[in-house]
């Protein structure tokens, strides 16, 4: 038995972020899938609902994963397309975001933390432990030579200048949120997000 | 979004995407939406198609969307003050302004002090010296409550109206023409385009981006259009506003959470060095009404910012030690902005920078001033999902980046970092919509969410301070970290935080429970100054209340056929759609027109197709304003002390011009570029001049790439794949440049070398007797990534910025072009 199903209804039939490859397997798949000579390329794929994070339109996309299905199996992403339930983008999106797919999947992409140490010409890899102490390192070091808990006038500044972070205007509120809340706490000033250009 | 702010209360589009569709005329200047927003734009295309409306360009490239616009005027970068006065100047003269509206939710009928004046392009008080003003003759003038003085007839000598209609008056047509380089009959065309929509049921939008902020007078040419839309009366209604096109996905949220130097979360502030003392400070914010009983909504400033305290240092933060005041790290300078920072890194005083997904040798001005600052850091950390310049800056790529490496002594770490299709979350879009988003898959490699390394780095610094001690601790160590993993805060935690929660029971005025301690707050409402409640984030409280996550909604219905979709993930404010959409009725509560409709009073209460931006039940009898940001819940013509260099905008030269002086005032050097714009002598060293570099340059976006993220891109660069400059016509004869040579483009800082794009789409411009030819600069393409590896076009630009929010003239300077 197969439930004839439009594409449309087919995504809003997958719940957000959930795996819709079982309901394919029940014959909840859509008309397409079905009738097509060729098996259709996103039959079992788990949709994921996400939000282009190019320009600030926030145009919906439906990102398409799978893995081998096994335990420990790694899902990897091999589309992305507009989500046509979105109210601004109606599942369209602009020559950037048609190419999404090539950005998530770059070349260019860091895999692992590295440093290059003063003056030498190469990248070393190195473990996140020993980045993230070695960073931490050096901004309490900086942090306890240059903090200003008084300025001149004998006012309470509890400021640091000497140490100053750029956050990205691509990242989550999430991050952005934390970033704030603890560049703060550290009594950063000097941080800045691209609002300023 | 400096110049919306002081004339509208909140600096953020104000209203939306889809609402474009309702407008009768789109003016988009300062922006490329087709290029740069290409699915947003749709919406315009909507309109044009079903609204019947009109789409006008003023750009100084025939553009993208002006090749789909109905019609067309060029203008020389920088001058769009010049032909908005000229218009305001014009819609005043010829009576074309909405009375009605001007009147009853405008301040012109304000009174302003007796010793405000404006001479030769300066306002009181300017102090030359140090290039700023004392501001003090800014102001209405105000009666013993505090409340400003006013003649409705709006005749008073000294009201806002006359004084913005003298000022204006210097604008006419020819010198409008002069300064910008727009044939008179094109000015004319485009103002009575826009005259046309003062009646009650047509309105105007206009859609503006980084064409209007990135100029060293960018906050007041978006004065200029909001004091035009006031004029119209085409705020608060349905297919009107001005449409602030940010430029990234989620600028909006991070500006929303202050994450700029002198910002707390919800726009609120840091406090001065010299705000020593906690009751001053929230007392200086808490803004009273400057008409009677007006809303002023700020007065509740203190619920916000100890909410904010309690969040942040949860039971840390007490009454007793004035929850933490201290704690807050307080300015000595009133920016630490990128411009400054550079400045100082430059000379050496700065230890260390974070850049989060960020690339400043790419995006900041004056490509080799960046390199040589970077280049005196001790440690430098990248933080991002690519490779980017900025994290290669010592590295040497010849032509394109030639530095030496042996004598680059930074430590340089570069953290992987997950995009947005591995990390679960939200981004605020331009209208202010937060879009929860799921991760698909697990980053590559070792990736790590930036949550995790910004509380890798944070916890590692607060076990280095419990185990050794060192500089003021006790911020860092009260933090409040509620997460259930430490190392690994998830977004739903975090997004919980940055809405609230009570703490105690919250009680309204007649002892009513509102929020049980433990639950979720509803909305902003819901928060006090007495340490009951948390927020991270004021304005955000309402996206995760005791119902779940707002954030997640997709019902897209749109019951009133409008396009408002409320039940669509939420907005902010408290899931508003339309700011100041009590300006869409009239006084007395009835729509201007059906056909603008978005709230109105029913006789007890605002409904609507919206959420009111107003308190629901205050009846129109009562007459509170509908701008409740401001505290004459009004409109601001008149910005007081709220702008650098001046309450009304006036016409500077950019500070790399093509002409001589300021053609509006010749006469006074001091008045050629912004009088209250900061340079720093390197940087006025660097400046060129038109003798050396006799062409006007602006940089800009294409719809095939983002920034230099898409060099990276196979398809991207498959779809353009290398730099190129357009030049037009006349002026590539006179070079003896045919498309496809390559040319190189100089300015004072350094070159880039290019295929040069010949084209009729830039025509030259005669301007205050001269003819100006204008050169275009895509912003794309560096030396990394899957593109031809290219100069990056920041080597040109000039580092000075915007006098109000220091964002850098990347949209006015000057080169001069050779062939190769």
């Amino acid at each position: 038995m197969t439930l004839k199903v439009t594409r449309r209804q087919f995504f809003k039939l997958g719940a957000v972020g959930m795996a819709t490859s079982s309901m394919a397997m029940m014959g909840f798949a859509p008309e397409p899938a079905v009738a097509s000579i060729r098996h259709f390329k996103l039959t079992g794929a788990k949709i994921t609902r996400s939000n282009c994070t190019y320009c600030s339109v926030g145009c919906g996309v439906l990102i398409y994963s799978r893995g081998d299905g096994a335990i420990n199996s790694i899902d990897s992403i091999y589309h992305v397309e507009g989500d046509p339930d979105h109210p601004v983008s109606r599942g369209s999106l602009c020559p950037k975001g048609a190419g999404l797919l090539d950005y998530i999947q770059s070349e260019s992409r860091l895999k692992y933390p590295q440093v290059r140490e003063p003056g030498t010409d190469e990248w070393k890899r190195i473990s996140w432990d020993e980045a993230l102490t070695r960073i931490a390192r050096h901004m309490k070091d900086d942090r306890d030579a240059n903090f200003v808990d008084q300025d001149a006038e004998g006012n309470t500044v509890n400021h640091w200048t000497t140490t100053g972070m750029l956050a990205a205007s691509a990242s989550t509120n999430e991050t952005a949120y934390l970033t704030q809340k603890i560049a703060r706490s550290l009594g950063m000033v000097v941080l800045d997000n691209q609002a300023r250009v | 979004m400096a110049g919306l702010a002081p004339t509208f209360g909140r600096g953020a589009m104000t209203n939306h995407w889809v609402d474009i569709r309702n407008a009768d005329l789109i003016l988009v200047m300062g922006g490329n939406a087709a290029e740069a927003h290409p699915v947003g734009f749709r919406w315009v295309m909507e309109a044009r198609e079903h609204n019947d409306a009109r789409l006008v360009v003023v750009d100084p490239r025939f553009n993208r969307t002006a090749a789909v616009a109905d019609y067309y005027a060029e203008i020389r970068t920088g001058t769009d003050i010049a032909f908005l006065g000229g218009l305001i100047s014009y819609l005043i003269e010829t009576d074309q302004i909405h009375h009605e509206y001007v009147r009853a939710y405008t301040d012109a009928s304000l009174i302003v002090r007796e010793e405000f004046d404006f001479e030769d392009g300066l306002f009181t008080g300017y102090d030359a010296e140090n290039s700023e003003y004392n501001k003090e003759t800014w102001q209405y003038e105000y009666n013993e409550e505090g409340h400003a003085l006013r003649d409705d007839t709006l005749q008073h000598p000294r009201c806002v109206f006359q004084l913005m209609r003298a000022h204006f008056s210097r604008y006419t047509p020819d010198v409008v023409s002069s300064v910008c380089g727009t044939p008179r009959d094109k000015i004319q065309h485009v103002w009575d385009m826009v005259a046309a929509t003062v009646v009650d049921d047509k309105t105007m939008t206009i859609l503006y981006a980084l064409g209007w902020t990135q100029h060293s007078i960018g906050s007041q040419i978006i004065r200029t259009a909001a004091m035009l839309q006031l004029l119209l009366g085409n705020m608060g209604m349905r297919g009107g506003g001005i449409n602030a096109l940010r430029g990234h996905s989620n600028i909006q949220g991070l500006t929303d959470l202050g994450l700029l130097s002198d910002l707390l979360p919800g726009y609120m502030t840091l406090p001065e060095a010299d705000e020593q003392d906690y009751e001053a400070y929230i007392l200086d914010r808490s803004r009273p009404d400057l008409l009677p009983g007006e809303i002023s909504y700020w007065r509740y400033y203190e619920r916000f910012h100890v909410s904010l305290m309690k969040a942040w240092f949860a039971d840390a933060a007490t009454e007793a030690n004035n929850w933490c005041y201290d704690w807050l790290p307080k300015l000595s300078e009133s920016m630490y902005d990128v411009i400054h920072t550079f400045e100082r890194m430059s000379h050496g005083e700065i230890t260390g920078y974070i850049c989060q997904g960020f690339n400043p040798l790419a995006a900041f001005p004056h490509k080799a001033k960046t390199s040589a600052a970077l280049s005196r850091l001790k440690y430098l950390v990248v933080i991002d999902p690519l490779r980017t310049e900025t994290a290669e800056f010592w590295k040497n790529h010849g032509e394109f980046n030639d530095v030496n490496t042996a004598e680059i002594d930074t430590e340089v770490f570069r953290l992987p970092t997950t995009s947005f299709a591995e990390e679960d979350g939200t981004i605020v879009n331009s209208s202010r919509w937060l879009q929860w988003f799921w991760a698909a898959a697990p980053p590559p490699g070792e990736a790590l969410p930036d949550t995790a390394i910004l509380a890798g780095i944070f916890l590692r610094m607060q076990q280095m301070y419990r185990d050794e001690g060192g500089a003021f601790s006790d911020a860092l160590l009260n933090l409040s970290w509620p997460y259930r993993y430490p190392a690994e805060p998830s977004a739903n935690e975090i997004a919980r935080e940055y809405n609230g929660w009570a703490l105690e029971d919250v009680v309204d005025e007649q002892r009513n429970i509102v929020c049980r301690a433990g639950e979720q707050v509803e909305d902003f409402g819901m928060l006090r100054a007495d340490g009951s409640t948390a927020s991270g984030c004021w304005i955000f409280a309402g996206c995760w209340t005791e119902e779940g996550n707002q954030m997640i909604r997709r019902d897209n219905s749109d019951p009133y056929g409008v396009g408002q979709t409320l039940g669509w993930s939420w907005s902010w404010p408290a899931n508003r759609r339309i700011l100041y959409n009590r300006a869409s009725a009239r006084p007395d509560g009835t729509p201007w027109a059906e056909r603008k409709a978005v709230v109105w009073w029913n006789g007890n209460r605002w409904v609507g197709n919206d959420v009111p931006d107003f308190p629901v039940e205050s009846a129109p009898a009562v007459a509170q304003g509908p701008f409740i940001m401001n505290q004459t819940g009004r409109g601001q013509f008149f910005a007081r002390n709220r702008m650098v260099e001046g309450p009304f905008p006036e016409h500077y030269e950019p500070f790399e011009t093509p002409i001589a002086n300021n053609p509006m005032h010749p006469n006074n050097p001091l008045a050629k570029n912004n009088p209250g714009a900061r340079v720093f002598e390197q940087d006025r060293a660097n400046f060129g001049s038109f003798e050396e570099f006799p062409h006007a340059a602006t940089t800009y976006r294409l719809t095939e790439h983002f920034h230099y993220w898409t060099m990276h891109n196979r398809l991207n660069a498959i779809a353009q794949p290398e730099k190129f400059v357009e030049i037009g016509e006349t002026l590539a004869n006179e070079l003896g440049i045919v498309k496809g040579d390559r040319v190189r483009v100089s300015s004072k800082r350094g070159h880039i070398e290019a295929v040069a794009v010949v084209t009729k789409r830039i025509r030259p411009l005669q301007v205050a007797g001269r003819t100006v030819h204008q050169i275009g600069i895509p912003i794309h393409w560096g030396y990394l990534g899957e593109t031809k590896r290219a100069h990056l076009t920041n080597t040109l630009t000039p580092s000075v910025g915007d006098a109000n929010t220091q964002t850098p003239e990347f949209k006015s300077f000057l080169v001069r072009v050779d062939k190769l």
